[in-house]
């Protein structure tokens, strides 16, 4: 096997090793620990000794074992055959390792990260002789129906290279050598893969501004907290509040190219259910199968705690990646609080001086360095792309002041807080509308007012401000009963209600409602404020509002999420008119 | 004598045996000057007295091994001690004739039988299960309990605590569940494997003679680490217990149903270790990675493609100070597919079972019920229970303030629907087998107190074909 001896093992505390007798090792370097070959990886230096942590069970590591280095970083693989894929936190398939040992992981056990058979039919984009530098395409194959991938030249070279030799068109594996470069007399050979340290960003030519949202289908989301494609946002919440639930509907219907999902530390039938579903579940823009833009990370909360803290940076790594070929790619992290977690344990075993609730005094720099990595960019080759962020959190007891969420709070710029009476009420997605901000909203007003003439900016503001009316007022109610309160008054509370029941609130299982096309949410979000404009105006003049309230019209608002399709929202300017016309009537009933 | 050639074949030095421990602390032994030991491994220990002992290795290093001792410390000295390690880590040997055993948490017999022994040894640490390799679990278990199989349903696979508190009725609903649980069909029986740790003798008593009585006990393994038995064996109690239902599920395709009682237990016993191996504590002064800890082995349930076995996980744990914040349910929480929360004021009202089923939650239901499994009604029924409940508690502390007269006519009949809903529908007594349909049944009834058009979460058609009221 490769690597040669680096030293031995002195001392064994769970995934935690101290090496002896270090002869020449790097810091983050990839060793393998014992005749058993566990992988792990270097993360202190001191003299002679080394401290590694190790990605898989460290039982049976003795004393005197010896460490075996590999001369490079943790990396990721990254080449054609990523998407549809299923890995777990260090880049090992899961499906090989099924093949190898069984319906349990075994020990010790690797495979490569893509199919080194498989051919792929390249089409070269670069001809002999012409110029090349890091990130040029050489050339391209089609991964998936929908996702055509570019072989770029390898991120981490500098300088220009001349093309001396580009491979025909035809099928090749990825380890076929498709195009050779030269500079300064200097020839090497290039196939398909890359690598690709995982801690390290990829890096780009420039940073670009955001101004285009990352359409999820989800209401509350999209008209109320929009993100914005390249950008970050937190979705913090106590168990059973929907963290999960809203992370898989936004990786089922947002509108990025490239979607990777890392289950980090949480429930491995969850990642069954994704694993299931998604090659049955239809993308409603491309008519494709949703698995074939996927890639999935499953390191589940049983799995090494070690590879856990890895998952996500591989995750992002391949989410980089495909940046850089000009897709927008979403990533959805759940949870990160496990992935602190992994760091505390981690911490822990080495004995380092802990900070705020034992977590070290470097969480917050490591979620930083996380968050930065998202951005909307222009990459080496001149392409845009963007990486956007969403990151579920799952504070201890459901309490938002425990250090990863308020860390987190610090880099992100959108805030989807859930809200456990929400959840208990079945109310979902539990996204609080008043605890939740974005600060995407000004951005991206530009791009929804020109798909709503100008009206969307104005209607958020009006229903932020009735929501927050009615809060107040629900104070009131709480003490003295609705009754007292005025028509005037109580009518806000209808509207909100209605608000909560037929905007808000969205069932994820629902065959229709469980995407919201941008013309359906900007119509629904009109016909609503239309209620509340016609019908304060009727109460003014004498109209009770129970008449109101009882308009068999009303009902079918608080019924057109499922009943109106969504290539089909003219049918909300019916019920507008109709809206139009029965408040009328009623208001001539009383009008003398 | 150190050992530093690492290519030794190891297993020729498992018959060494040192004498002299050079410290012991609570239930940690500390060895010096022996081989290089692994990571885990199991040891043997032979006290001064004659009595063996066994342990596990926790922490190796050139100088010192530190091994911490299922039984307890009591009665080793320094001098005397001696120990054996034997190279390989704590294993169970699994059978099925431990079906119908009183076992301890090694699993060496506690019934004044012969120790059990299979033909294969497994680690009890397990393995994590490849996530492609499991089948998401879509099998409705019918408990007989209305509120449970109505609104937080159990399915084949799933792991579902009951967060209880000290002196609620969680024993009995345990054994009620364990009494009446059927697949829909009745396929096949239920095998249960179960493992008490730190309860009392009579708690443990009350379990063999339920299982007695229902005459299910040749069904049952059980692993007792009661009250006064050492720590340590407390910490691998669950892990025995499901290595036992792992080969059960998965070799010999039986359904399992696997109860441990106290999770709170073992986690105190998990705590102990830590502190007294001088770790860094995280919240309460539990280790950093009880999360982990917890993982391993909740995690150990579910069904695995192409086999026929499955592993159903109920843990019991009492949530200390009834705080659901508190770190062990809150972990637990975050690990198991829903839970099952009891309410100390419905037990005060005499309301069995006492489940506060705002705050329970089941994950695995929505794709268990409905058409085909349990009935079509049954999801939107059961999201409409959840929001009218949650509406008669908001009703109620309105009332608290400005008195009941004052109610408007609506919010009568929504305490009207909260009375019914908890005196009849989740009220019901302990030997009550409930079928699906008679609790989806109950249920129009209870909502049928309530006008039609406070039903939104229900279909014009599902009211017009089930609704009573009016």
């Amino acid at each position: 096997m490769q690597g040669k001896i680096i030293g031995q093992v002195k001392r064994v505390n769970g995934p935690v090793l101290q090496v002896k007798g270090i002869t020449d090792a790097s810091m983050m370097e990839l060793v393998h620990v014992g005749e058993g070959r566990i992988v792990g990886e270097i993360v202190k230096l001191s003299g002679s000794q080394a401290t590694v942590q190790v990605y898989e069970d460290a039982t049976g590591i003795a004393p005197g074992d010896n460490v075996y280095g590999s001369g490079m970083s943790l990396s990721c693989t990254l080449a054609p055959g990523l998407i549809g894929n299923i890995y777990d936190g260090i880049q090992r398939p899961l499906e090989e390792l099924r093949k190898l040992s069984g319906n349990f992981i075994g020990k010790g056990i690797a495979a490569p990260a893509v199919d080194e058979e498989k051919l792929w039919h390249f089409v070269p984009q670069v001809s002999v002789n012409s110029t090349v530098s890091a990130g040029s395409v050489l050339g391209y194959v089609q991964e998936t129906s929908r996702v055509r991938h570019f072989i770029m030249l390898d991120s981490a070279l500098s300088g220009e290279f001349n093309v001396d030799f580009i491979e025909e068109e035809g099928d090749y594996n990825v380890k076929h050598t498709i195009a050779s470069v030269s500079q300064n007399g200097e020839s090497r050979s290039l196939d398909m893969i890359q690598y690709h340290p995982i801690r390290v960003p990829r890096p780009v030519k420039d940073r670009l501004s955001l101004s285009e949202p990352l359409v999820t289908g989800l209401r509350v989301i999209d008209s109320l907290f929009p993100l914005a494609k390249g950008g970050t946002v937190a979705i913090p919440g106590g168990f059973g509040t929907g963290k999960t639930m809203t992370q898989h509907s936004i990786a089922q219907w947002c509108d990025a190219d490239i979607i990777v999902y890392i289950g980090c530390g949480e429930r491995g039938n969850e990642m069954t259910d994704v694993l299931r579903e998604f090659p049955h579940l239809v993308d409603p823009r491309t008519g494709k199968s949703l698995m074939e833009r996927t890639i999935l990370i499953a390191n589940t909360s049983n799995m090494p705690v070690s590879a856990r803290e890895a998952s996500i940076y591989t995750g992002i790594t391949m989410a980089e990646y495909y940046r850089d070929m000009g897709y927008n790619v979403a990533i959805m992290a759940d949870s990160t609080s496990r992935w602190a977690e992994a760091l505390r344990e981690l911490s822990g075993r080495m004995e380092e001086m802990p900070a705020e609730e034992g977590f070290p005094a470097y969480l917050a720099t490591r979620i930083a360095q996380f968050y930065e990595r998202a951005g909307h960019v222009r990459t080496l080759n001149g392409q845009e792309g963007s990486v956007s962020i969403i990151g579920a959190v799952s504070p201890p007891g459901g309490d938002f002041s425990e250090p990863v969420t308020q860390h987190t709070r610090r880099f992100v710029r959108c805030f989807w807080g859930l809200d456990r009476s929400l959840a208990s009420a079945r109310h979902y997605p539990a996204i609080s509308w008043l605890d939740s901000y974005s600060e995407y909203a000004d951005e991206l007003k530009k791009w929804w007012d020109e798909k709503s003439q100008g009206r969307w900016s104005k209607n958020r503001e009006r229903i932020m401000e009735l929501l927050q009316k009615e809060t107040r007022l629900q104070q009131i109610v709480k003490l003295v009963g609705s009754d007292a309160l005025p028509d005037s008054q109580n009518f806000i509370l209808e509207v909100c209600s209605l608000f909560k029941n037929a905007f808000l609130q969205q069932n994820a299982f629902d065959e229709i409602d469980r995407y919201c096309s941008v013309e359906k949410q900007i119509a629904m979000m009109d016909i609503i404020l239309q209620y509340y404009d016609e019908g304060s105006d009727a109460i003014s003049k004498g109209v009770p509002m129970v008449k109101i309230r009882r308009l068999s019209v009303v009902q079918d608002i608080a019924r057109m999420r499922f009943s109106v399709s969504n290539d089909n929202v003219s049918e909300i300017d019916r019920l507008s008119l109709r809206l139009q016309r029965s408040i009328m009537q009623l208001g001539g009933l009383y009008e003398e | 004598m150190k050992n530093d050639n690492s290519t030794l074949d190891r297993t020729l030095l498992r018959g060494r045996e040192y004498r002299g421990a050079s410290r012991i602390d609570g239930a940690l032994v500390y060895m010096k000057n022996t081989h290089p030991v692994g990571y885990n491994e199991l040891v043997e220990i032979t006290a001064p007295d004659g009595r063996h002992l066994s342990g596990q290795v926790l922490d190796t290093s050139d100088d010192a091994v530190c091994v911490q001792v299922f039984e307890g410390t009591d009665g080793l000295n320094l001098p005397d001690t001696r120990m054996h390690f034997l190279g390989e880590p704590l294993s169970l040997s699994v059978t099925e004739d431990m079906l119908g055993r009183v076992m301890n948490g090694l699993g060496k017999s506690r019934d004044g039988g012969a120790d059990p022994r299979g033909s294969e040894e497994r680690d009890v640490n397990g393995a994590a299960v490849n996530p492609t390799s499991r089948e998401y679990p879509r099998d409705f278990i019918q408990t007989g309990i209305s509120v449970i199989d109505g609104m937080t349903t159990l399915i084949q696979g799933q792991k579902l605590p009951i967060f209880s508190g000290n002196g609620l009725s969680h024993n009995q609903l345990a054994a009620q569940i364990v009494r009446q649980a059927k697949v829909r069909g009745g396929k096949s029986e239920f095998a249960i494997v179960f493992a008490a740790m730190g309860v009392k003798y009579d708690v443990a008593r009350y379990f063999i003679d339920s299982f007695e009585e229902t005459g299910v006990l040749d069904n049952v393994a059980l692993f007792l680490s009661l009250a006064d038995d050492p720590s340590i064996e407390k910490t691998v109690t669950p892990k025995t217990a499901l290595t036992l239902a792992e080969h059960l599920a998965f070799d010999k395709g039986k359904q399992v149903l696997v109860i441990m009682t106290d999770m709170t237990n073992y986690c105190e016993s998990l705590r102990e270790i830590s502190t007294m191996r001088g770790e860094i504590p995280s919240r309460k002064g539990y280790p950093g990675y009880l999360y982990s800890n917890l993982a391993e082995i909740y995690e150990r349930s579910g069904k695995i493609a192409g086999l026929s076995g499955s592993i159903t996980q109920l843990p019991i744990l009492t949530m200390p100070n009834d705080d659901i914040s508190h770190p062990i349910p809150d972990l637990t929480g975050y690990i198991t597919e829903g839970q099952i929360v009891f309410d100390r004021e419905l037990a005060g009202r005499g309301v069995y079972p006492p489940i506060n089923c705002l705050a329970s939650l089941s994950r695995l239901m929505k794709d268990g019920i409905g058409e085909g499994m349990t009935r079509a009604d049954h999801p939107h029924l059961s999201n409409q229970l959840y929001a009218s409940y949650s509406k008669v508690k908001e009703v109620r502390n309105l009332a608290s303030v400005i008195g009941e007269e004052e109610l408007s006519e609506t919010d009568n009949l929504y305490m009207k629907f909260g009375d019914f809903f908890e005196h009849k529908f989740l009220n019901q007594a302990f030997d009550e087998d409930r079928s699906i349909d008679q609790t989806l049944d109950l249920a129009w009834k209870a909502l049928s107190i309530l006008p039609s058009e406070e039903l939104q979460r229900l279909t014009e058609e599902e009211i017009s074909e089930h609704y009573q009221g009016e």
